[in-house]
């Protein structure tokens, strides 16, 4: 009797598994097309993509995997040019000003939202406002920190005292005025950047719908979204610009990791890839059979000095700043440690910029070139290193940073024959790092990493080394420089600004608060399924652009 | 075996407290989220203060805690960063790792006890040593290497298969991952199969069975089998919550967005929601099987008894 009640229980424990187990797989069966792993549909490009850190809407999204959708479903006043950068106009016809400070607008004709409904001059202002008041939690509001009234709907305390800027007026169904709150002569050239895209009636009257599936005028739409796996689009047939796909839509697909990307891209069964892991970037080219792009994006690493620091100031400080710049062998570090998806820095702009815009190639000098014996005297002439000593800090999270830390270091170190000159202080988090910058808690060098919210000079000089700039870890302040930055602001073309940022920047470069390290490269892969591939100036594949073969 | 039962449930009580404060104050302890948020740049102090209100960021950390253990139980376990509730997480990450798990599981237990046995009952013998080399390579091999390499071969050299399983995951391409995960545990299932079987085939009561006339097969399955599952089944039981948790690199390499990649984003993005919701989910998981493995030693052994 025994016996047999302990066979009922074990066959009862066993069927409760087995049927555990076929719930359990039933989830899975009968779905199994569609995905990685099928092919595409005709025409259909299929895309590495990884999770959008915020939902993804214009003035949410800081990030380049956000950034690639709404680059392809919304389309501001203007848009960069994939290879120059230059801003020409998108839906704008025209943007015109009298004193660099009141800016007409006028909207081309012809433009609609995926839904069809007309874009017009409300959905811009609407979307600006929307963006700006802090309630909002967007975290690109500082786009409209020129405008006027911005501090009223984003005070940096308590709640805001309106909710719309008083210096976005209406003037009709395809016309607008915009009033800045200083001059800013190259403003309309920020305009191509995607947190000033406009939007449709359905993302207010129901956000969390637009959301899920997002509407825009770009030359995409979004057909279905599921979060955390995939999103298709196709061809928007309202689209109005001249940039109208060359393929039938684009299937983005969340990867956990690069390296599963990249497998996938050599599997075939993924045809754009446009973050490479940095482990295979030594034999992507070959691996790809140089089906691989590597060409200039717009971010930049520098190494900053604490300024507030009173030991990092006056004339010594500078030439000891100098000395350590022309220690570091960057050549090597970046063929050696990145394997050149890194340029040496010799400026403090960026390529993506061109010549035209305002990219100097040497306008360091001599400051940035290697030389171990001008380095030794440098720093011997300012004093040697505040207490003999020197600490280089970064998160290490990321970006192969302890790698080049250390290379850095040991460049310094050999030039000063002496081991521990400079030493690596490495921070597990990025967040940590950033809460001891803002704390002004740096002692010795640290990692500032700038990345351009659009393709101007301006925004590589003002917002790091304008007095008490938002991104001005380092405390630097010189009244010269600030009176160079608000001329070149004023300036009523394009060349004398420019002309005026360079002037800026030399003479920061005189004070080297920051030691330009290297311009970052945008690197991507693609499969032999596609071609006319290549990158715009924020590292987003030009989808448009893409042929399927 | 009832009060046994309940008296179990009530004491992981405490433990399930215990654990969620711990979790919750390690993963706040890192460190402000909201810096992370703001990409390479010094972040808006405006918009930074209005984003910690959102998360309670800027309450202390017990009222932080007790706001949160509240939600939970009214089964809102918060939203991620990136607006998603975090029970819509789950209820797509679970499912994976579970069908994951239980794939890994069942090839654990049919080829770990089968080689278990096999070696076992022949000692010393060329098929017995050729077992545990084997066994000690796939031990010393980390699971890492063996995926990417299976996933080379296999789905790139080869193309037999596709590299990246789909979102859907149907079983069939879970296979490779599922033995990629259970490659490890396999070995150690083995091995334990192997010593107590070893040990056991010498017992007295398998020698009654033998002389009682009993055919080999009944006194191997139900008399030298079920005696030796013990250990075996206390392994399986700790490595179910282990599969759940540690599959996170399996579940990396061949793109499975289960729980183990979801906790992985979370702790890289700092989206503390996600991994306090997910690790409370997975202590309540570890706090079950191990009762779960409790109460099959009476199962297995008519000996032990629960009152």
């Amino acid at each position: 009797m025994r016996g047999a009640t302990r066979v009922t229980m074990t066959r009862r424990a066993l069927a409760a598994v087995g049927v555990l187990a076929l719930t359990a797989t039933a989830c899975g069966g009968g779905s199994s097309s569609g995905g990685a792993g099928g092919g595409a549909p005709d025409g259909v490009i299929r895309a590495f993509w990884t999770d959008p850190q915020h939902p993804v809407e214009p003035a949410n999204t800081n990030e380049v995997q956000g950034g690639k959708v709404l680059d392809m479903i919304m389309r501001g006043l203007k848009k960069y040019d994939p290879s120059t950068g230059e801003a020409k106009n998108a839906v704008a016809e025209s943007i015109t000003t009298d004193d660099q400070r009141t800016f007409r607008i006028k909207l081309e004709k012809g433009w609609k939202f995926s839904d069809g409904t007309p874009v017009t001059a409300k959905s811009f202002v609407d979307a600006w406002n929307y963006g700006a008041l802090v309630t909002n939690k967007q975290v690109n509001s500082y786009f409209f920190q020129y405008i006027d009234g911005y501090d009223d709907v984003h005070p940096e305390k308590g709640k805001p005292e309106a909710k719309k800027m008083s210096g976005l007026k209406v003037t009709g169904d395809r016309a607008f005025t915009v009033k800045l709150n200083q001059k800013f002569s190259m403003w309309p050239q920020t305009l191509g950047y995607s947190a000033y895209a406009p939007l449709p009636k359905s993302f207010f009257t129901d956000h969390e719908g637009w959301l899920k599936k997002p509407v825009g005028n770009g030359p995409y739409k979004v057909d279905s979204y599921t979060r955390g796996q995939s999103m298709k689009l196709s061809r928007n047939t309202h689209y109005n610009g001249a940039d109208k796909p060359r393929n039938k839509g684009v299937e983005l697909r969340v990867y956990t990791d690069q390296n599963t990307g990249y497998t996938d891209l050599q599997a075939g069964n993924l045809d754009v890839v446009d973050e490479l892991p940095a482990g295979q970037l030594k034999n992507a080219k070959r691996d790809l059979n140089g089906r691989y792009i590597n060409q200039p994006a717009g971010i930049t690493q520098t190494l900053s000095f604490p300024m507030y620091d009173k030991r990092w100031k006056g004339e010594k400080g500078a030439l000891v700043r100098r000395g350590l710049s022309r220690a570091i062998n960057r050549k090597e570090v970046t063929e050696e440690i990145y394997h050149g998806t890194r340029e040496p820095a010799t400026d403090l702009t960026s390529p993506v910029l061109g010549a035209g815009g305002g990219y100097e190639p040497g306008l360091c000098g001599s400051a940035c070139e290697y030389d171990p014996k001008a380095a030794k005297k440098l720093i011997k002439q300012g004093g040697g290193l505040p207490g003999g000593k020197i600490t280089l800090t970064s998160n290490v999270d990321t970006g192969s940073h302890r790698q080049w830390m250390e290379a850095v270091c040991n460049s310094i170190n050999r030039t000063l024959d002496k081991n521990n000159a400079c030493t690596v202080n490495p921070v597990p988090t990025f967040s940590e790092f950033r809460s001891d910058i803002s704390g002004k808690k740096m002692k010795g060098m640290f990692r500032t990493g700038w990345q351009m919210d659009y393709p101007l000079i301006q925004n590589f000089i003002q917002p790091l080394y304008y007095t008490d700039a938002s991104s001005n870890d380092s405390g630097f302040s010189d009244p010269k420089v600030d009176k160079l930055i608000d001329q070149a602001n004023a300036a009523g073309d394009q060349k004398s600004a420019i002309g005026l940022f360079q002037q800026a920047e030399k003479r920061i470069l005189e004070t080297f608060p920051a030691i330009p390290l290297w311009y970052q490269n945008g690197n991507a892969g693609y499969s032999e399924r596609v071609g006319n591939v290549k990158l715009n100036p924020f590292s987003v594949p030009v989808f448009t652009d893409i042929k399927v073969k | 075996m009832g009060r046994y039962v309940v008296r179990r449930l009530l004491q992981m009580v405490p433990v399930f407290i215990g654990t969620t404060f711990l979790i919750f104050v390690m993963v706040y302890a890192v460190g402000d989220p909201v810096n992370a948020m703001f990409g390479d740049r010094a972040p808006d102090p405006a918009t930074a203060a209005q984003l910690r209100a959102e998360f309670n960021l800027d309450k202390p950390l017990w009222q932080q805690y007790g706001l949160y253990m509240g939600k939970i139980f009214s089964g809102d376990f918060g939203n991620a960063f990136n607006g998603q509730p975090v029970t819509e997480l789950m209820a797509t990450a679970f499912p994976l790792t579970i069908r994951l798990a239980l794939v890994a599981v069942v090839i654990e237990i049919v080829i770990g006890l089968v080689l278990g046995v096999l070696t076992g009952l022949r000692r010393g013998r060329p098929i017995d040593s050729g077992v545990l080399m084997l066994t000690l390579v796939v031990i010393s091999v980390p699971t890492f290497v063996t995926g990417t390499v299976f996933q080379y071969l296999l789905g790139v050299r080869w193309g037999l298969i596709a590299p990246a399983v789909s979102p859907a995951a149907p079983l069939g391409q879970l296979l490779l991952p599922g033995l990629v995960l259970a490659l490890v545990s396999l070995a150690y299932v083995t091995r334990l199969t192997r010593t107590s079987i070893a040990e056991n085939s010498r017992a007295d009561y398998v020698r009654t069975a033998v002389a009682k006339g009993l055919p080999r097969r009944r006194v191997t399955v139900r008399h030298l089998l079920r005696n030796s599952l013990i250990p075996v089944v206390t392994f399986l039981g700790t490595d179910v919550g282990t599969l759940m948790a540690g599959a996170l690199v399996t579940e990396r390499i061949f793109n499975i967005h289960g729980v183990g990649f979801q906790l992985w984003q979370g702790i890289v993005r700092q989206n503390s929601p996600t991994v306090v919701g997910f690790v409370t989910v997975l202590v309540i998981v570890f706090l079950l099987a191990n009762l779960l493995v409790d109460l099959l030693y009476a199962v297995l052994d008519p000996r032990i008894r629960y009152v």
